[in-house]
């Protein structure tokens, strides 16, 4: 029982976003489906976030190595929320709603939310995916080296690709002599991207991609006929 | 003291001193923000209540006239710009959050992990509140409530709106997965998640068949040998085209080899899953390299805030 | 000899906190000095500008603003210039997003394009009759096939609250099936990529795609059946501004029009130290096979 529910519903729901597709009759079923989606979806944050609630008040109350740091976390999630439920700072857009003070979008610019957005998660999310950079370069001086064949080709590529993102693919006319019609000199690089982007890469990724939908299928085939239940987790 | 503390003490009081001189010195200031007042006005209709928009020119003052104020990023030079101490104060904060998080390139440190769990803790806080007031509010209580809605946050909800019982269905499937936190409950919890599972299986299954599958086995299938209509009407070979054909075909089949454990690659096969492999590297040497492109236009990014918004050493 | 060697060993154990160094010199320094660098067109850019040229003015275009502040860097300029193009051609824009993150990115693109180039003049673009701005779509990919079959379903107002059906420019429009063409700057999930599954294959909806460099080989294989254009990351980026400079040189030549082009300085040399760092690991990495070999 505890799981055979969960199995019909998975494959009833399944199987109905399959048939809607097929039949212009059950597209009110689907689309019924996919707003439910979002409200289910959004509930189930709602519950990751007392999750992570719970997860650091008890490093707090057990006094973990770094709890001050999960109370630290603590307070910046109490105090977005706070902040944001309550549309602290934000004005009504309208003159015709100004009787309404929470009628405002929460992220205004200039209201409390927006704050936090703007000066504390931007900056900080950003710049954690540039560090991304440093570890790039440190990467491709120690880890990039022409070991075999396929290293080789690989390596080569990237140059190639590398030379041409740039202005700098046109720098190789210096070294060229120049044509006998006049015209400048180029090492055709982006000619080379161009034409490894079209062919070989698209190739490649092409092959990876039919690969994943193959893959993607079956394992959807499996869950909605009831085959695969890992998604339901261990016994209770 | 040791050598590298010496050498990161007079780093920091030389940074200091050069950040407290150039905030003296510098015209267009360190980090300071302008904004323009955006002022909304109404006034109050005795008879209904409703509140009816100003006209322009007229009067902004008098009995029943009710006002609201907005700010609007604005330039120093631009006309009725004031300052704002607010956002100045946040372009300090952004740009020292920026640099405790560069300083993990050094070592791992205490400012960066307080950094890492103020991220933690707005972004999980961030999304309740987007999730709560887009689905919560403007569907969910829209749905069920539509009265309370208007009432309280959402004026422009039609006045005809009946509530639709039927979306209670969802909130109680979704409210479910609170069972989780009850252990003789918890098999409950599987409901919703059995939905959206179910959900996006469905879904994909039929779309990833058609764009990831079929489409691309239609887009591999091409001419080998291509005709371009010459300027006097006849045909000719167009070779560019017909090896840019050929080497797609031969790619996608050989990297599909390579894919195909079914068989031992051993002979034909081993050999051409081989240049399927040689077809991989070439794609990923290209993933390589335009990661790297994106890589560096983040990091081009943060250094423009700090040298352009914070420092104002440039102007963008 | 001794110093070669020296000099090999000091390099075999190079801290990479020197790397990191020139790297942030590299980017750092052209940022200082001004330099910046422009882009001529490659044919999957150039397809997209072409077909927001053809198409009449007063089209339906629906622009997805999906990235959030990780990838603003390079989807941000082209977010912008795409709002551009269609402003010029006199399109009507639908703004919408599937990021929750994206909010504040999609209504930054609509402050400095539509209200403050655009919001003056002659013709100026209104809200409501010209351009509307959906905001956030929650449900992910999933939000993309509501979509699809009925925007007012995904949802039914706008992000200032009014409702759809009271707006002009939602008349006739039910779904994204009306809509003579979508444009997606987007990175991660949900994104091209799903809007490619969900919408432009299945309905044969007309789609342009805008990524960051990571997620663009990914992309490649939808190029040009499934997509009519795609722009990849901060050169593609600097090839359409390069374009809209080219067609509308005032005042789209300026470079405070282009942070694309702005970031195309500090691009070029922190590729030219990628190539050299690469160049010099493998210099490195056959010198030290010819010691081993020379020693044993």
């Amino acid at each position: 029982m505890s799981k055979t529910v969960p199995v019909i519903i998975a494959s009833l729901v399944g199987f109905l976003m399959i048939f809607a597709f097929f039949s212009p009759q059950l597209l009110w079923l689907r689309q019924t489906a996919e707003d439910w989606f979002a409200i289910i979806t959004t509930i189930a944050m709602v519950y990751g976030g007392l999750t992570l609630c719970f997860h650091h008040l008890k490093k707090i109350s057990d006094s973990e190595a770094g709890w001050g740091f999960s109370a630290v976390t603590l307070l910046a999630f109490g105090v977005t929320v706070i902040v944001g439920m309550l549309k602290i700072g934000v004005v009504p857009e309208t003159a015709r709603n100004l009787n309404h003070p929470w009628s405002g979008p929460f992220l205004q610019e200039g209201g409390g939310f927006w704050w936090i957005y703007q000066y504390l998660f931007t900056p900080v999310v950003s710049t954690m995916f540039a560090l991304l950079a440093f570890y790039v370069a440190s990467a491709a001086f120690r880890a990039f080296r022409a070991k075999n064949v396929e290293a080789i080709l690989l390596l080569v590529t990237a140059l190639i690709v590398l030379l041409g993102q740039t202005k700098d693919r046109e720098i190789t006319s210096l070294f060229l002599p120049a044509m006998t019609d006049g015209s400048t000199p180029y090492l055709p690089i982006a000619d080379l991207t161009e034409f490894i982007r079209k062919t070989i890469v698209t190739s490649g990724q092409r092959a990876i991609m039919i690969g994943v939908a193959l893959g993607v299928v079956a394992t959807s085939l499996r869950i909605l006929l009831g085959l695969d239940r890992s998604y339901l987790g261990g016994d209770e | 003291m040791n050598r590298e503390t010496t050498i990161w003490t007079l780093l920091f009081i030389v940074g200091g001193l050069s950040l407290a001189y150039h905030v003296q010195s510098s015209e267009r200031g360190v980090g300071q923000q302008f904004v323009t007042p955006v002022e909304i006005a109404g006034r109050v209709d005795s008879a209904t209540g409703v509140i009816i928009p100003l006209a322009v020119g007229e009067s902004r003052e008098g009995e029943g006239v009710i006002k609201g104020v907005r700010y609007d990023k604005a330039r120093r030079e631009t006309p009725q710009a004031v300052y704002s101490l607010s956002r100045t104060i946040g372009v300090w904060v952004a740009a020292i959050l920026t640099l405790c998080v560069f300083s993990y390139l050094y070592r791992d440190n205490p400012f960066y992990k307080l950094v890492e769990s103020i991220i933690v803790g707005v972004s999980a806080g961030y999304w309740i509140v987007q999730y709560g007031w887009t689905v919560l509010v403007s569907k969910v209580l829209v749905k069920l409530s539509p009265d309370l809605a208007r009432y309280a946050f959402l004026p422009e909800t039609p006045v005809d709106a009946k509530p639709e019982y039927l979306y209670l269905i969802p909130v109680i499937l979704g409210c479910l997965i609170f069972c989780r936190l009850i252990p003789k409950a918890a098999w409950l919890g599987r409901w919703p998640l059995a939905f959206i599972v179910g959900t996006t299986a469905g879904l994909k299954l039929i779309l990833f068949l058609n764009a990831d599958f079929v489409r691309q086995i239609r887009s591999t299938i091409l001419p080998l040998v291509v005709l371009s209509t010459n300027t006097s009407g006849g045909s000719d070979f167009d070779w560019k085209q017909s090896i840019q054909n050929l080497v797609i075909v031969v790619s996608v089949l050989s990297s599909l080899t390579y894919f195909y454990f079914s068989v031992e690659h051993k002979g034909w096969v081993g050999r051409i899953s081989r240049v399927g492999i040689w077809v991989l590297m070439i794609s990923f040497g290209a993933s390589f390299a335009l990661t790297v492109m994106g890589r560096i236009t983040l990091l081009t990014m943060r250094l423009q805030f700090l040298f352009d918004d914070w420092l104002g050493l440039v102007r963008m | 000899m001794s110093s070669s060697v020296t000099l090999l060993d000091r390099l075999n154990v190079l801290d990479r906190r020197w790397i990191f160094l020139a790297m942030a010199l590299a980017v750092a320094a052209p940022i200082l000095l001004g330099i910046g660098s422009d882009e001529s067109p490659s044919p999957p850019t150039k397809r997209l500008f072409d077909r927001l040229e053809e198409l009449p003015e007063g089209s339906r275009i629906l622009m997805a603003i999906d990235f959030d502040p990780n990838s603003a860097a390079e989807l941000s300029p082209m977010a912008l210039a795409f709002t551009r193009h269609c402003c010029l051609r006199r399109h009507k824009i639908y703004f919408v997003t599937t990021w929750g993150t994206g909010v504040p990115l999609l209504d930054a693109t609509i402050k400095t394009v539509v209200q403050s180039e655009f919001g003056r003049g002659d013709r100026p673009y209104q809200y409501g009759i010209d351009y509307v701005n959906l905001g956030f779509v929650a449900g992910d990919a999933v939000a993309i096939s509501q979509l699809t079959s009925d925007i007012r379903k995904a949802r039914s107002q706008d992000m200032q609250g009014t409702s759809l059906d009271s707006l002009p420019v939602m008349n006739d429009v039910v779904s994204l099936q009306d809509m003579q063409l979508l444009i997606t700057p987007s990175a991660g999930f949900p994104g091209a990529k799903e809007w490619v599954q969900y919408a432009g294959t299945p309905y044969k909806i007309p789609l342009a795609a805008g990524c960051t460099g990571v997620q663009s080989t990914q992309l490649f294989p939808y190029y040009p059946d499934q997509l009519v254009g795609l722009v990849t990351g901060i050169r593609g980026a600097n090839e359409y501004e390069s374009m809209l400079a080219s067609k509308y040189p005032v005042p789209y030549a300026e470079m405070s029009k282009r942070p694309a082009s702005l970031r195309g300085g500090p691009q070029r040399w922190a590729h030219r130290l990628m190539i050299s760092l690469i160049v010099l690991g493998n210099a490195i990495h056959f010198a030290n096979r010819y010691r081993r070999s020379s020693h044993s």
